[in-house]
């Protein structure tokens, strides 16, 4: 009864033109984030010219006051690209803070022990909230919401006061400073781009970096296609609870001290930068390098306050906002384009 | 002859969902070498029967044995490396990733686990090449239609066995309806490759519901009703007659009905003029008019801009260039709103990423569009919404009959029917049908058909596009053929018309 259509296939595609093709890449949105960044930066060179602000320094200083942030918004970039979200970030960088002090402090823990024991509770952290997810199916935002009042709950038992570090290898090696020639970075900083660099190689060139992307994009056909999306959930989670410890000690050395209330509200920096980086947050689509500009952009817009002088910080959080009102419009309109 | 070992055999399985026993005691055994066809109407549960099998579903009851030994799969991950690949029903792949990931995620090649994207896009180019489909491997998935798709969705599952990918290679590659949206060119790649891969000993189990598929590729057939095994045949052994009437449990006349049915004339003015509507890489600008109570057919093979045309007229996709009147008042198609405002409805092709919401329920579903089309302030009352849905399932027979069940719990063609139902509801001026049949069993198609026959004759004008030109034939009164994403010619249906001379048509791209 068919009589269908007989003769042999056409190409049945390479059809959208050029435009929309251009227009539907995904990198379009790093590449405006990375444009927003420079054309911020040329600004602030025009304007502040005559107040130090075209030393290479300033634009280094950025990774050194930002490096804590990249390295959490690296780890949010992970949870975000899998379509899951970790409210937990800022609690767990305030308790890894707090727990180091102590150790070191009150308890006269070698700081390597110390550091090794902070970043093996913030993967497990993680790690638990992945099973959980994975295996009582529960909404991630409901889970890591949890992890944050767990977590700044810690901070409370370990101490309601802030503990400051005077030991004296801490205070060295915030003070070591990498000389690049026109500038110089902290050790910080230089860790914070080497954790950039290796996320970018997991997730472009590892099996389980792709199954990330996988999953963001489609978890019931990622199963169906055979992938092991529970495991990579957990993994995922577990990423970036070691990816928050490992930015709360590079806040601790950044500071010098712990305190239970260091890095309230940071994991909603760390997803602003990795949402005003391009990543969608349905999960699928992005990249580690948007992260950086959109902490670069996050960063810069404080020292441009700073410049300016005269601005109250409050200008940091409004200029934020409207920064991330706008990406969110584009990637909407972006999605939107894409489905016709 | 003593028959060879089966390397697949199901004995017993049992399958129920909350209030649905999907499968009572199914006996099912698959044989190295054959291609196996696995046949029953919408809901008799195929789909499930492969899904127990592979382990997306567990299993409530029976045995399963590869190779001669008991297998219980806990996922899809453990089904494939014990060397069972599948092809579900709905494409299942990732729209985001390219096409070649899509090919290879999960086995891609990899040295000292860094991964080899030079060397996955040239095998996945050699994969696909192989297959007859000239496509970018990498562009996103999601940039290609629905066929391509499909198609890469096979790529990926036979490239298991067929390449290097390691592993214990392919013994069992199952298909759930792998041809719904391809034109008989693919279809043809797809049976070499099939005949291919039985050569090697490859068991396929292949689920389809256009029967001359079955008659032409398969060598057995199992068939189900209701959840429950009917028989297993040879193919040469039973003709379509003695099968259809195995799947439907009755010898089925409503076909033959259609088949002498006559078109009516009863053709009022003008409707819909659209003049030199085009759109750039969609389709090149085209005149079309249709009239009141008129039926248009498409054809063209896929790609040639059908489904381009169409959401042209619904405002899905915005025109570069012309105008489209409405009741010779002319109107702008910028968005599906308007269309809807215009008494245009449009079901999609694509009902799993452009159609239903799978959790809202069967009634829920239904009444979408019609509540969009009188706002969300006025709400339909209750009796009267209860009326029409009840209506509606009847009349295109959405098993099971139940306004609360969830469409997602639906199979496949039921999901199809809801979706039709939903457009049909708002009763506009001009329906636009998108491949309303694929996926949809020989009983239900009749059905379809001979509705669409009804509302015509009631002067609502349709606009039908199908894969099969019989279809589009035995319906239309005129019929548009494209090519190229070019309307080439407007056939007015009559007795000088056939399938042949549409297939002429659309191999010359001639106007005559
Ligand atoms: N996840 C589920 N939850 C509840 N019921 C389900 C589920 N999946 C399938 N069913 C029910 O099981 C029965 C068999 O469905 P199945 O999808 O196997 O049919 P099928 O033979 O593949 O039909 P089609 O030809 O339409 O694809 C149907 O009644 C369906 O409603
Ligand atoms: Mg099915």
């Amino acid at each position: 009864m068919s009589a269908t259509t007989q003769t042999p296939t056409t190409p049945a595609s390479s059809t959208a033109s050029k435009a929309a093709r251009l227009l539907g890449d995904r990198r379009l949105p790093v590449l405006a984030t990375a444009a927003l960044f420079l054309a911020m930066y040329i600004g602030g060179l025009s304007r502040y010219q005559n107040y130090g602000f075209a030393e290479p320094q300033v634009f280094l200083n950025l990774f050194i006051d930002n490096g804590y942030l990249l390295v959490a918004a690296v780890g949010a970039t992970f949870v975000i690209l899998s379509g899951g979200i970790d409210l937990s970030v800022g609690s767990v960088i305030g308790f890894t803070t707090m727990f180091t002090a102590w150790l070191v402090e009150r308890q006269g823990v070698p700081l390597v022990i110390a550091v090794v024991l902070a970043l093996g509770v913030g993967s497990f952290g993680g790690f638990l909230m992945g099973y959980v997810i994975h295996n009582f199916e529960i909404q991630p935002f409901i889970v890591t919401l949890a992890g944050l009042f767990l977590f700044r709950g810690l901070c409370l038992v370990i101490s309601k006061e802030s503990i400051s570090i005077g030991d004296a290898s801490v205070s060295s090696l915030a003070q070591t400073r990498v000389s690049l020639g026109l500038g110089e970075l902290s050790i910080g900083a230089l860790l914070a781009l080497v954790v950039l660099g290796i996320a970018f190689y997991v997730l472009h060139y590892t099996r389980f970096g792709r199954r990330v992307y996988a999953i963001g994009g489609n978890e019931q056909s990622a199963m169906l296609m055979g992938l092991p999306q529970g495991g990579t959930k957990i993994a995922v989670y577990t990423v970036s609870g070691f990816c928050s410890a490992l930015a709360g000690l590079l806040f601790t050395l950044y500071i010098q001290s712990g305190d239970p209330l260091h890095a309230t509200g940071m994991e909603l920096d760390a997803i602003a930068a990795v949402v005003i980086g391009g990543t969608l947050l349905t999960g699928g689509s992005g990249y580690v390098i948007g992260t950086l500009f959109g902490v670069l952009v996050l960063g810069l817009i404080k020292s441009l306050i700073q410049f300016e002088g005269t601005l109250s910080s409050w200008w940091t959080k409004i200029a934020t906002g409207v920064l991330l009102c706008a990406f969110i419009l584009i990637q909407r309109a972006m999605t939107a384009r894409k489905k016709t | 002859m003593a028959e060879p070992q089966p390397v697949l055999q199901m004995t017993g399985i049992v399958k129920e969902f909350p209030g649905v026993r999907a499968l009572s005691g199914v006996d099912f055994r698959l044989f190295p070498g054959e291609i196996h066809a696995l046949l029953g109407e919408n809901g008799a549960g195929k789909s499930t029967l492969i899904k127990v099998l592979t382990g997306v579903h567990s299993l409530d009851g029976g045995t399963i044995t590869l190779d001669g030994e008991s297998v219980r799969f806990a996922s899809p991950l453990q089904a494939q490396q014990a060397g069972i690949s599948t092809v579900y029903q709905e494409v299942n792949l990732c729209p985001n990733l390219s096409v070649a990931e899509n090919i290879f995620i999960g086995r891609e090649p990899t040295r000292a686990g860094r991964i080899q994207w030079k060397r996955m896009r040239r095998e996945a180019a050699e994969l696909v090449d192989r297959l007859g489909l000239d496509i970018d491997v990498t562009a996103p998935l999601s940039s290609y239609p629905l066929a391509v798709q499909q198609l890469v969705a096979i790529v990926r599952s036979v490239g298991t066995g067929d390449s290097v990918s390691g592993g214990s290679g392919t013994k069992v590659l199952i298909l759930d309806e792998p041809t719904s949206s391809l034109d008989r060119g693919e279809v043809l790649e797809l049976f070499s490759l099939m005949r291919r891969l039985k050569e090697q000993g490859v068991a396929i189990l292949f689920v389809s519901h256009f029967l001359d598929q079955i008659y032409e590729v398969c060598d057995r057939m199992t068939v189900l009703r209701n959840g429950t095994l009917v028989g297993e045949h040879m193919v040469r052994d039973l003709d379509q007659v003695g099968l259809v009437q195995l799947m439907i449990g009755k010898a089925l006349d409503q076909l033959e009905e259609l088949h002498d049915h006559q078109l009516h004339s009863d053709v009022g003015e003008t409707l819909l003029k659209a003049e030199a509507l085009g759109r750039a890489g969609g389709i090149a600008p085209f005149d079309l008019e249709v009239k009141k109570g008129e039926v248009i057919g498409l054809a063209g093979l896929l790609g040639s801009g059908r489904t381009e045309l169409a959401r042209l007229l619904f405002g899905a996709d915005q025109p570069d260039s012309g105008t489209v009147s409405i009741g010779g008042k002319q109107v702008s198609m910028n968005a599906p709103n308007d269309a809807i405002g215009a008494g245009v409805a449009f079901c999609s092709e694509n009902r799993k990423t452009e159609g239903l919401v799978p959790d809202l329920t069967v009634r829920e579903n239904i009444i979408l569009a019609l509540q969009a089309a009188r706002g969300w302030t006025r709400p339909i009352p209750a009796s009267q919404r209860d009326e029409l849905v009840a209506k509606y399932i009847k009349a295109l027979d959405i098993r099971p009959a139940n306004p609360e069940a969830r469409v997602g719990q639906l199979s496949g063609g039921n999901q199809q029917k809801v979706l039709l139902a939903r457009w049909l509801i708002t009763q506009p001026k001009l329906l636009i049908l998108d491949e309303p049949t694929r996926g949809i069993d020989i009983g239900a198609k009749a059905e379809i058909q001979k509705l669409v026959v009804s509302l015509s004759e009631d002067g609502m004008s349709v606009l039908y596009i199908a894969a099969e030109l019989e279809e589009v034939l035995r319906l239309s009164h005129t019929i548009g053929v494209l090519r190229d994403r070019r309307l080439v010619a407007q056939l007015t249906n009559g007795p000088e018309i056939t399938t042949s001379r549409i297939l002429e048509t659309i191999a010359s791209g001639e106007h005559q």
